[in-house]
């Protein structure tokens, strides 16, 4: 579901898809690899992107299931047997970022969000 | 005999409550047999050997032997200040003070002793006491502090701890020594003379060769002073007797049981009294088949257990004798004794290391065909735990290698694994290093805590946790139970492993340390949650020395900081955050409290006081904290670290200045000792206390370090804990000036930070970390390591560089930019982040958060993994 780069790219505007088509988050450069920010979805519903080392962008929901708080782009990135997770900032629980399911409770995942790097000029289709 | 038998005991002292234990391990309690207890002290037994640490800090219920429902669980009926009065043998009956009467079919004698008081005129003036119980020690300590001066009379080995007891409650001490050199029972002349010195280093002043002869009273029949048998006097207040214990037998006199000629109810070999099968006498009212009367604990544990196992018409070995190794528990004095320490032996020969300028003196008293049978450690008692064990064989190398220091004669430490199976590691318990190695190898005891729960060996006086943890640890490596240490999935190294990497290597850059020092198989990864944290934080308390930007959210270090960290406030349940001015020693400002309080109006915080002495504001949003701070700032406030592994507060009482009991100002060194490590990164968060008396107020016990003003300085108390696991502080150091006491917190918290694990607050790592409060004592007090000057140059360069990480914040554009709720919408305010009213303030909209379905869960559970 994630555009594959070879290298981070650091012009171009990281956009990812919701129901109504392709929204822009920000450039590559207003993101800390590890770190993650809060998106305000079109419905109102909140997004939370990441890059990895890799300078690859993830985009899952932005609601803790465990708490209902809004807070997963607060949370810290890791890796577990080479996939991409958040870990909860309030208890902890972590989720997959490429497919919103969490690693410590089969039963609770979280929406994802299809992403991609869109050059410079272009616009939202 | 009736058909469930009754068993009586009378005592409940240290030995008393073993033999219950050992009655319930036979399955002699319960249904099987009425126990009934008659206790003489008002509370259940507790921890006499131990009983001088209440000074340091151990409350009475620190000092209990009984676990919480022991006494419930087995049925025990336990009469608290009901002593015997009387034993009608005929009847086989016991009358208590009460009144109570009960009929036995075993009665045992567990009475201990008494404390000999010689009779010399004066000696029930006011201010005379014994040293025995704890209320004993409530009403030294509750005399010494209207005086300015104490005397013990006696020098053994009780004599020296209250001397050290008096000196640490502040009073000008002295000691009283018949005999020609203190503790005249366990060292010999060469011993005493080292011992002696050490002492009076403490600045305890020593008279040896002396009796006291007269104690004078004053008017009001107070304690003025001791005359001396040379026809000297010194001016005292106090007087503690402790010279020397007799068994309490009266009531075994009383009831026509046979005692011996110096005292002693006579038993045989299964602790029965001579006299009648019914009765039995163990711990230090026996007096055993070899004749002698033994004043330690460790032989009173072996006839409670020899007398459980008659009763219960089991084989026993049978007591008869025993080992009386000792070993001195005073701050800052090593001594101990073991075997035939004067050798006594026939054709035996003495090895003995002396260096009077260090007060060190070592004998070793080795037979004719090389075997160890005792010796004397006064200065360096190190190998104790090894050569009592070793004592009854041939060492495996030669003795003088045994008592020479380290450097001075090549292999000296030989370690605890050069012992046979049978030796006895733990006296205090009798348990053998087979014993020890079995609760690893067969009861799977992966670490030092579980092996002292499953064996009891090391919670008596403790002297053998050092050669105890060696062992555990030899024999897990050696089965190849090898514990990954590592901190995480991405490390294989320690939180202390990876600081030395960090400090030795000069590394800033986490992701450098993962590519050099990661495991395999993380080495490319992203990290964890774990380790990310966890080396952010050492990184920021090594940055000055490193070089490093000391400030936390500089480029890749933004990435590791927890949430809290990230955005310098403390993220709430419903997202939202809490601010927590830095307010040094609870000292604040009229104006500065107005400040605090407007802010919280304009911006509709939660107020709320802090158990630290400081006020948190709660509920605001990400983009509201650098308005609020920016208000903060310029009213001079600082970011008080509430979010961060850090100092937190130095809580102080008002001390000296206002309050009418404080003997120093403690406002001013808790406002000196918070700015001095505010900002300061480590393992976990780090709380302090500063009181002005002995009062306590500030309950600086409770923190991490807690000082508490004496009339001569100040005490240092450290490992303290509140919270889920309560500790008391230990004491560290005492009577210190301002510039020692400060030198020291700088050395001990840069020694915790180095060497602690991740999340690890003092207390546990105290009680984790090999050799305990005297190795941390030795480090940083005797600096053992020769670490103290770099311990302290790593905290003058935090001080040198500490920086308001708010006030940074707030100068820069760039991290300003980071506190909005929204990256594709700055403007916006976080829809989720709501409140409701509560009491007159406000709390969370929980209700807006809830979806269909909120699992609950604790906060302090983390997922398992
Ligand atoms: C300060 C101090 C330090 C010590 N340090 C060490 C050490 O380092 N190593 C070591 O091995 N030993 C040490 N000891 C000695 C050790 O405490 C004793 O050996 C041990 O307590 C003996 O246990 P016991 O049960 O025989 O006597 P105790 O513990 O004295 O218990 C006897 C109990 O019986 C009660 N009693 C007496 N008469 C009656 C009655 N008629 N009815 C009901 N109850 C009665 C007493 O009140 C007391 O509570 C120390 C002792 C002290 C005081
Ligand atoms: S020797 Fe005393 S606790 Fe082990």
């Amino acid at each position: 579901m994630t555009e594959t780069l070879e290298r981070p790219l650091t012009t171009g505007t990281i956009e990812l898809r919701t129901d109504r088509g392709w929204l822009a988050v920000c450039a590559p450069s207003g993101l800390v690899p590890g770190r993650g920010v809060a998106v305000l979805l079109p419905d109102g519903g909140q997004a939370a992107v990441f890059l990895d080392r890799a300078g690859r962008p993830y985009a899952i929901g932005n609601r803790d299931p465990f708490t209902g708080a809004y807070v997963l782009s607060r949370g810290l990135t890791g890796s577990a047997d080479g996939r991409p997770y958040v870990a909860s900032p309030l208890l902890k629980q972590r989720f997959d970022l490429e497919t919103g399911a969490c690693l410590d409770d089969a039963s609770v995942s979280v929406p994802v969000y299809e992403t991609r790097v869109a050059p410079e000029a272009a616009a939202a289709a | 005999m009736t058909a469930t038998p009754t068993i009586v005991l009378i005592g409940h002292g240290m030995v008393g409550q073993r033999f219950l234990e050992a009655l319930a391990d036979r399955g002699m309690t319960g249904d099987a047999a009425r126990v009934v207890v008659l206790c003489e002290e008002p509370r259940p037994a507790y921890d006499r050997v131990q009983l001088t640490s209440y000074f340091s800090g151990r409350t009475p219920e620190d000092l209990s032997l009984v676990e919480a429902d022991f006494i419930e669980k087995h049925g025990i009926e336990l009469r608290l200040g009901d002593p015997a009065e009387t034993v009608d043998r005929a009847t086989r009956t016991v009358t208590a003070r009460s009144g109570f009467t009960v009929q036995y079919d075993q009665l045992v004698l567990a009475t201990g002793s008494y404390p000999f008081v010689p009779p010399v005129p004066g000696k029930d003036s006011a201010g005379c006491f014994v040293y025995r119980t704890i209320e004993d020690l409530l009403e030294i300590e509750e005399y010494a502090k209207n005086v300015s001066s104490g005397s013990v009379v006696g020098g053994g080995l009780l004599g020296l701890e209250a001397a050290g007891a008096l000196k640490g409650l502040g009073l000008d001490t002295h000691v009283v020594e018949f005999a020609p050199r203190l503790m005249p029972v366990q060292v010999d002349d060469g011993g005493g003379e080292a011992l002696r010195r050490t002492i009076e280093d403490m600045g305890v002043t020593v008279h040896t060769g002396v009796g006291g002869k007269e104690i004078t009273a004053g008017e009001d029949g107070a304690v003025t002073g001791m005359e001396l048998s040379d026809g000297s006097r010194i001016d005292t207040d106090m007087v503690i007797f402790s010279a020397g214990v007799r068994p309490r037998d009266q009531l075994a006199r009383e009831c026509g049981l046979e005692v011996g000629e110096r005292g002693g109810i006579k038993v045989d070999e299964q602790c029965r009294t001579a006299t009648d099968p019914a009765v039995f006498a163990i711990g230090e009212c026996a007096l055993a088949v070899d004749g002698r009367v033994y004043g330690l604990v460790a032989p009173g544990y072996e006839m409670a257990e020899t007398a459980a196992s008659a009763i219960a018409a089991q084989e026993t070995a049978g007591f008869t004798g025993a080992d009386t190794s000792t070993k001195l528990k005073l701050l800052g004095v090593d001594v101990a004794s073991f075997g035939d320490a004067h050798g006594n032996a026939e054709g035996c020969l003495d090895v003995v290391y002396a260096d009077s300028r260090s007060g060190v003196y070592k004998k070793l008293v080795i037979g004719q065909d090389g075997t160890l049978l005792g010796g004397v450690l006064v200065g360096d008692a190190e190998a104790y735990g090894t050569l009592r064990p070793l004592t009854g064989s041939v060492p495996p190398v030669s003795p003088e290698q045994l008592v020479l220091p380290a450097g001075a004669g090549g292999p000296v430490s030989i370690g605890p694994s050069a012992l046979p199976d049978e030796a006895v590691i733990c006296n205090c318990h009798n348990v053998t290093k087979g014993t020890i190695r079995a609760a690893v190898t067969e009861h799977s005891c992966g670490t030092v805590p579980e092996v002292k729960k499953c064996t009891k060996a090391g919670t008596g006086c403790g002297s053998c946790v050092k050669a105890l943890t060696t062992l555990v640890n030899d024999e897990l490596e050696l089965n190849g139970i090898t514990v990954d240490k590592g901190l995480c999935g991405c490390f294989p190294h320690t939180r202390a492993e990876l600081y030395e990497i960090v400090r030795t290597l000069r590394l800033t850059s986490y992701e450098d340390l993962l590519a050099s020092h990661g495991r395999e198989e993380a080495k490319d990864g992203d990290g964890c949650e774990v380790c990310k944290p966890a080396i952010g934080s050492i990184i920021a308390s090594l940055a000055p020395t490193l070089g490093a930007s000391g400030y936390v959210l500089d480029g890749e270090q933004a990435a590791l900081q927890d949430t809290n960290d990230h955005f310098l406030a403390n993220l709430q349940r419903n997202g939202s955050y809490s601010i927590v001015p830095r307010i040094p020693g609870g000292e604040i400002t009229p104006e500065k409290l107005i400040v605090i309080g407007e802010v919280a109006r304009d911006f509709g915080l939660y107020t709320k006081i802090t158990g630290g002495q400081r006020i948190d504001m709660f509920g605001a949003r990400v983009d509201q904290l650098p308005r609020i701070w920016a208000r903060l700032v310029d009213a001079g406030f600082e970011s008080g670290h509430a979010y961060g592994k850090a100092l937190r507060t130095v809580k102080s009482c008002v001390g000296q200045t206002w309050c009418r009991y404080g003997v120093q100002d403690s406002v001013r060194m808790a406002i000196d000792l918070e700015l001095r490590y505010r900002g300061l990164r480590s393992p976990h968060k780090l709380k302090s206390a500063v009181s002005g008396c002995a009062r306590e107020c500030a309950e600086a016990r409770g923190k991490d370090f807690g000082v508490i003003a004496t009339s001569n300085g100040w005490n240092l108390y450290v490992g303290g804990n509140g919270g889920a696991d309560p500790r008391h502080a230990d004491l560290l150091a005492q009577d210190l000036s301002d510039a020692e006491l400060v030198r020291l917190i700088d050395r001990f918290l840069m020694f915790y930070i180095r060497t602690a694990d991740r999340l690890e607050r003092t207390s546990a790592w105290l009680e984790r970390i090999e050799g305990g409060l005297d190795h941390v004592r030795d480090v940083v007090v005797h600096d053992s390591l020769g670490l103290c000057d770099e311990l302290e140059a790593l905290m003058a360069d935090h001080v040198a560089h500490y920086r308001d990480e708010w006030a940074e914040t707030l100068d820069d554009p760039e991290r300003l930019a980071r506190f909005v709720s929204f990256v594709n919408a700055p403007d916006a305010p976080d829809p989720s982040v709501r409140f409701v009213p509560e009491r007159d303030q406000m709390k969370p909209d929980l209700d807006l958060l809830a979806g269909p379905t909120l699992p609950v869960r604790t906060l302090e559970g983390t997922v398992a993994r």
